[in-house]
């Protein structure tokens, strides 16, 4: 049996203020597609997680496309937890900013199963932990 | 001797991380570790060809030449590249073209990891 590797894709820059954040995203979500690349069994177990000025940016209705014609985070995000990514949220940092917890987006209407997880930060604390890479976007 | 995986996104020029990642890779790799670097972001720019290297900026493609002939994999992300107006025909030689989950394949199996973020 192949090594599940898992991985820590933390973001802690704002989406749309520099092209790193979103790569956070991009970059996890191509987990999808690793398998053609590893042996048989083997597995990389990503966690998406969203701590201090990374938690800005996220919410939904955004207008990226019609105003900047560029997919946006909302989009993105979405997309993550319709290949069944573990997307955590820091639940102080969304309390910092004032950003209430119900104006993140959900991908229900795309047929995701999972959901964005509100977390606090000792969660993500220790999904950094349980994994063997951690990267900082 | 290890494997070490660099994930570089700043740009080549304006910063001097970019510089950093390149000789983190060669000392790493004369040490005879096995390196791969993984560029994303603005550090595609760095692999296009006939760079001029002006002595106020920083330069890529000599040492980028380096790690390749001493067995370092260099791979860029390949929608960023083209993104930037940079085609293969204009790519530094033996530069590998693919997408991100090249890096994480290569992460994957990797001792150590050094994600550089970018701006």
């Amino acid at each position: 049996m192949g090594e599940n590797v898992k991985l820590a894709f933390i973001v802690q820059k704002p989406q749309y203020k520099g092209e790193t954040s979103r790569l956070g995203i991009t970059h996890a979500i191509s987990y999808q597609t690793v398998e053609i690349l590893l042996e048989d069994g083997e597995l990389v177990t990503p966690t998406l997680c969203f701590v201090g000025e990374g938690v800005l940016g996220l919410q939904k209705g955004q207008k990226a496309m019609d105003m900047y014609g560029v997919t946006s985070s909302e989009t993105h995000i979405k997309n993550a937890l319709l290949v069944d990514l573990d997307v955590f949220i820091c639940k102080e940092d969304l309390a910092k900013y004032g950003i209430p917890e119900d104006s993140l987006p959900d991908a229900e209407e795309m047929g995701a199963d999972k959901k964005l997880q509100i977390v606090p930060y000792s969660e993500i604390q220790k999904a950094i932990e349980e994994s063997k890479h951690v990267m900082f976007f | 001797m290890g494997t070490l995986t660099i994930g570089c996104f700043p740009g080549l020029v304006g910063n001097m991380t970019y510089d950093f990642a390149l000789k983190l890779a060669d000392v790493a790799a004369t040490k005879g570790h096995k390196v791969n670097i993984w560029f994303s972001g603005n550090a595609t720019g760095s692999v296009k060809n006939h760079q001029k290297h002006l002595k106020d900026y920083s330069t890529g493609e000599k040492y980028l030449t380096a790690l390749l002939a001493k067995g370092v994999e260099i791979c860029t992300c390949e929608a960023c590249t083209v993104a930037r107006g940079i085609q293969k025909t204009d790519a530094i030689e033996k530069v590998q073209w693919n997408a991100m989950h090249w890096y994480l394949a290569k992460v994957h199996k990797s001792d150590r990891v050094l994600q550089i973020g970018g701006e």
